[in-house]
C-alpha cells in the first residue's frame, strides 16, 4: 500500500461535515500556518517539498508562489482552478464532493502564505452540486472562525468565495479563467504580463489547481522535507489519478508517485487489469491532450526500463516514445477500441472547446474533426493521413494558449503510433485527388 | 535602446518596441505581414498569427533562440536580438498555413465583394498564400445583418481579427458590439443586433481588413480602383475633420479615414464626416492621396502566379 495524504478518510462517515473533518485532525495546518508561522516560512515548505502543479503542467508549486509581485497597496489574489473539464479527468471532484474542508483548509493556509485577503473558488458549471458541497463547507468554517475577520484570533482576516463557471473548457485556462471569473468572455489573455503580475482585476495572481492547494496541507503539517521523502526524484508525494476506460476497477485513485504503470493497471488495489479478460491495446496517461501510447510503450520506455508513474518517467522519450502525466487523467483502451474512432471523438472535444481567438486554433480544430469523421465513416482520401498530420503540426506551437497543442497533441501520436489503423479505414477504391 | 536585427538589418528602436515595429521602422518588405494588429487600437494583436517571425537569439544577455515562432506583434525586442523574417523557410511555411486557415471558411466572393482592390486578406493570400486549398468541406455561412442603417456586416467575410470590437471598446461609449458563440462558429455581433448608435462607429469599417463590415453608403456604387482619392479637412467638432474622399468624376462617394502605408488609420474620424457629407462643396480639397499600401490591383499580383496566359501578355 502507498502512502495517502489526500483522501484517506475518503470513506469515513461524515467527513464532509467539519466535525468529523476535525475529529480526522482536520485545520490543523490553519493553526499552525495563522498562529506559528510567517508567510515566508510557508512559501519555504512548499519550496522544499518540490510540489509541482498538479493541473496538467506540472509547475513548481512554490517557485510560481515566489514569482507573485508584492507591490505596496495592491491586493494579491489567489483563485483555485476547479474547472476540471480535460476529458478522462475526475479527480477534483472526488476530493471536493468526498472532502470539501480539504481544499477549504488548503485555501487558508495557502492564501496566508500568499497575502490574499479574498480568495475564489472557480468550479466548472456542470459541478453545480459540489458548488453547493463547498459553500456548505465554508459557511461551516466562517462560523468555526477559520474563514472572516481575524482567523483564530490572529489579525488575518480571509473572505472565501465559490465562482460557478457557465461550462466551457477554455475556462480552465488561467487567464480565460480570470477573464470569466472577472465576467468577461473566458477568452485566454496574451502572456505576458503572466497573473503573477497582472492577474484578476490587474492584481497579482496565483492560479493553482484544486489538487495542488490540497496538497499544501500535508506539507504544512508534516514539512516540506518529508514530503519530499514520498516519490521519486523530481516528482515528490502523491498524486490522485482518475482511471477510467476498459478496466476492472475505474475510479479515483491516490498513488505515491513513481508506482509502476504495470503495476497500476494490473494491480487490484488499483485498476485491477482489463476487462472482460482482454488485452491492452493503448493507455492516454493524463487527459486527452497528451500523447497516447501503445501498450509496449506505456509498460516500458524506449529503452526498456519499466515506466513509472511520475512526471519524468511518463514523458521519458519526449513525444516520440512518451507522453506526459498531465492531470492524472488515465484513460485504458483494449484491444477492441478504434483508436481513429477514439481521436475522432477528442477532435469534436477540441473543436466544439477552441474559444476561436486565434486562426490555426478556430479553423484547424475544425477541420481536422471533418477529415476524421470521413475517416471513421469510411470515406477517408489516401491523402487524408498526411493531410491531418500537417494540420496538427500547423496548429502546434502557433496559438496563443495551450488548447492549440492540447488539439494537436492526440493527433500527432494517434498517427504516429496508429497509423496502420488509420489506412486500414480508407477505401483501396479511393483516388487521390 | 534595443538593437534588434531582423533579416540582417540592423535598428535601435525604444525599450518596449515590438519586433514588428522595428522591422516596421526598417521598412519595406522585412515588416511581417498583419491582419489583427492595428497601431491606434490598444490590445490590438496576438490574434491572426500572420505577423509570426522566428527569434534566432533570444538578445545579448540570453543568446538562446526562442522555442516556437512568436507573433511579432506582441514580442517585445530585447537588446541583442535577432529575427528571421522573409529568411526563414519555417516562418515562410508556417504563414502560408496561417493563410490557409483564415481563407479555409472564406466565400472568395471578391468579385461582388467592395473591399476588393483595398482587401488585406487578398493581399495577403497573393503574397504568402498556396495556390489552392486543402480544404474539400461546405464553408460556413452566415446571414447578413446590418450593424445600424449604415455599416451591413457579412459576417461570411470576417476572419475574427476583434479590431471592430476594439473600436467597440475603446472609442464608443456603452458596449454592445462584441464576439458571441465561440470557436469556429464564433461571429461578430451587436447586443440582440442593437444598432452601433456612436458618432465613431464608422471607424469600424475602416479598420476591418476584409469586406465582413463594409460601408452601406458606398455600397455596389463602384470598384475602389475606379475612384480617386483625394486627401481634404472640413472643420468638425467632432473630430479632426482630415479624411480621404474617394471621387467618381464630381461625386464623392465614400469617405474614409486616413491610412498610412501599412493601411491603418492615421486619425479617426467621426460618422457625421463620413456619412452626411458626400458633396464636394463640404470639403476644403488638399490634393490627390497616395496610396502608399501595395494593393492586389496596383502591383499587378496576378502576374506572379504562373499562369502562362498572363505571362504572355506581361511582355
Ligand atoms: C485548455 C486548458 C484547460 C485547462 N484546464 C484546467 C483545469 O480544468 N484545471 C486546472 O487545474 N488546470 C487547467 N489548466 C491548466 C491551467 O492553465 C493552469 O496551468 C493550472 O491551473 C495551474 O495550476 P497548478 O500549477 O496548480 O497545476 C488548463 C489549461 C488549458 C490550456
Ligand atoms: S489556442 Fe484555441 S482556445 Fe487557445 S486562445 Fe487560441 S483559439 Fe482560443
Ligand atoms: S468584422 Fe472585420 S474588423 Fe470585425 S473581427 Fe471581423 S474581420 Fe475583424
Ligand atoms: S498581426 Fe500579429 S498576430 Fe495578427
Amino acid at each position: 500500500m502507498g502512502k495517502k495524504l489526500l483522501i484517506q478518510d475518503d470513506k469515513v462517515p461524515g467527513i464532509h461535515t467539519l466535525e468529523v473533518y476535525r475529529q480526522r485532525g482536520g485545520y490543523a495546518s490553519v493553526e499552525k500556518a495563522v498562529k506559528t508561522m510567517t508567510p515566508e516560512a510557508i512559501v519555504e515548505e512548499v519550496k522544499k517539498s518540490g510540489l509541482r502543479g498538479r493541473g496538467g503542467a506540472g509547475f513548481p508549486t512554490g517557485m510560481k508562489w515566489s514569482f507573485l509581485a508584492k507591490p505596496e497597496g495592491v491586493a494579491r489574489y489567489l483563485v483555485c482552478n476547479a474547472d476540471e473539464s480535460e476529458p478522462g479527468t475526475f479527480k477534483d471532484r472526488y476530493l471536493m464532493e468526498k472532502i470539501p474542508h480539504l481544499l477549504i483548509e488548503g485555501m487558508i493556509t495557502s492564501s496566508f502564505a500568499l497575502g490574499a485577503k479574498t480568495s475564489y473558488i472557480y468550479i466548472r458549471g456542470e459541478y453545480f452540486y459540489v458548488a453547493r458541497i463547498l459553500e456548505a463547507a465554508i459557511d461551516e468554517a466562517y462560523a468555526a472562525g477559520y474563514l472572516g475577520k481575524n482567523i483564530l484570533g490572529t489579525d488575518y482576516s480571509l473572505d472565501l468565495y465559490v465562482q460557478v463557471g457557465a461550462g466551457a473548457y477554455i475556462c480552465g485556462e488561467e487567464t480565460a479563467l480570470l477573464e470569466s471569473l472577472e465576467g468577461k468572455r473566458g477568452n485566454p489573455r496574451i502572456k505576458p504580463p503572466f497573473p503573477a503580475i497582472a492577474g484578476l482585476y490587474g492584481c497579482p495572481t496565483v492560479v493553482n489547481n484544486v489538487e495542488t492547494i490540497a496538497a499544501v496541507v500535508p506539507i504544512i503539517n508534516m514539512g516540506g522535507d518529508e514530503y519530499a521523502k514520498i516519490g521519486v526524484g523530481k516528482s515528490t508525494g502523491t498524486k490522485l489519478i482518475s482511471a477510467s476506460g476498459h478496466i476492472n476497477n475505474p475510479g479515483v485513485y491516490e498513488i505515491e508517485l513513481g508506482l509502476p504503470v504495470e503495476e497500476f493497471i494490473y494491480s487490484n488495489e488499483y485498476c485491477g487489469g482489463i476487462w472482460k479478460n482482454k488485452k491492452m491495446k493503448a493507455v492516454v496517461a493524463g487527459g486527452s491532450s497528451v500523447p497516447i501510447l501503445p501498450t509496449d510503450l506505456i509498460l516500458k520506455t524506449a529503452k526498456g526500463e519499466p515506466r513509472l508513474m511520475s512526471y519524468e518517467s511518463l514523458s521519458d522519450g519526449g513525444f516520440v516514445s512518451g507522453s506526459m502525466l498531465g492531470s492524472g487523467g488515465f484513460i485504458v483502451y483494449d484491444e477492441d477500441t478504434s483508436i481513429p474512432m477514439n481521436l475522432y471523438t477528442f477532435n469534436r472535444f477540441y473543436h466544439h472547446e477552441s474559444c476561436g481567438q486565434c486562426s490555426p486554433c478556430r479553423e484547424g480544430t475544425g477541420w481536422m474533426e471533418k477529415i476524421a469523421h470521413r475517416i471513421v465513416e469510411g470515406h477517408g482520401k489516401p491523402t487524408d493521413v498526411d493531410l491531418l498530420w500537417d494540420i496538427q503540426k500547423r496548429i502546434e506551437g502557433n496559438t496563443i494558449c495551450p488548447l492549440g497543442d492540447a488539439a494537436a497533441w492526440p493527433v500527432a501520436s494517434a498517427i504516429r503510433h496508429f497509423r496502420h489503423e488509420f489506412e486500414a479505414l480508407i477505401p483501396k477504391t479511393a483516388v487521390a485527388h | 535602446m534595443a538593437k534588434v536585427t531582423i533579416d540582417g538589418h540592423t535598428v535601435e528602436v525604444p525599450d518596449g518596441t515590438t519586433i514588428l515595429q522595428a522591422a516596421r521602422a526598417i521598412g519595406g518588405e522585412v515588416a511581417p505581414p498583419t491582419m489583427c494588429y492595428h497601431s491606434k487600437l490598444k490590445t490590438s494583436g496576438g490574434y491572426c498569427r500572420t505577423c509570426i517571425v522566428k527569434v534566432s537569439k533570444g538578445s545579448d544577455k540570453d543568446p538562446r533562440p526562442m522555442p516556437k515562432l512568436v507573433a511579432s506583434c506582441r514580442t517585445a525586442v530585447m537588446d541583442g536580438m535577432e529575427v528571421q523574417n522573409n529568411t526563414s523557410p519555417e516562418v515562410l511555411d508556417a504563414r502560408k498555413g496561417v493563410v490557409e486557415f483564415l481563407l479555409m471558411n472564406h466565400p472568395l466572393d471578391c468579385p461582388i465583394c467592395d473591399q476588393a482592390g483595398e482587401c488585406h486578406l487578398q493581399d495577403l493570400g497573393y503574397d504568402n498564400g498556396g495556390e489552392k486549398t486543402r480544404f474539400d468541406f461546405e464553408r460556413r455561412t452566415f446571414e447578413r445583418k446590418d450593424i445600424g442603417d449604415k455599416i451591413q456586416l457579412h459576417m461570411n467575410r470576417c476572419i475574427l481579427c476583434y479590431r471592430c470590437v476594439k473600436v467597440a471598446d475603446q472609442l464608443c461609449d456603452g458596449r454592445v458590439h462584441g464576439v458571441m458563440n465561440r470557436g469556429d462558429v464564433s461571429e461578430i455581433s451587436t447586443y440582440i443586433e442593437n444598432a452601433i448608435d456612436n458618432d465613431f462607429s464608422g471607424n469600424m469599417i475602416d479598420v476591418c481588413p476584409v469586406g465582413a463590415l463594409t460601408d452601406k453608403t458606398f455600397r455596389f456604387k463602384s470598384r475602389v480602383w475606379f475612384t480617386k482619392p483625394m486627401d481634404a479637412h472640413r472643420d468638425c467638432k467632432k473630430c479632426s475633420g482630415k479624411v480621404t474622399l474617394w471621387d467618381k468624376g464630381d461625386e464623392v462617394l465614400r469617405v474614409t479615414g486616413r491610412k498610412d502605408q501599412w493601411g491603418e488609420n492615421e486619425e479617426w474620424i467621426c460618422n457625421d464626416c463620413r456619412f452626411e457629407h458626400k458633396k464636394s462643396s463640404d470639403w476644403v480639397i488638399e490634393g490627390p492621396r497616395k496610396i502608399d499600401r501595395h494593393s492586389v490591383i496596383s502591383a499587378n499580383h496576378y502576374m506572379k502566379l504562373g499562369v502562362p496566359h498572363y505571362k504572355k501578355l506581361e511582355k
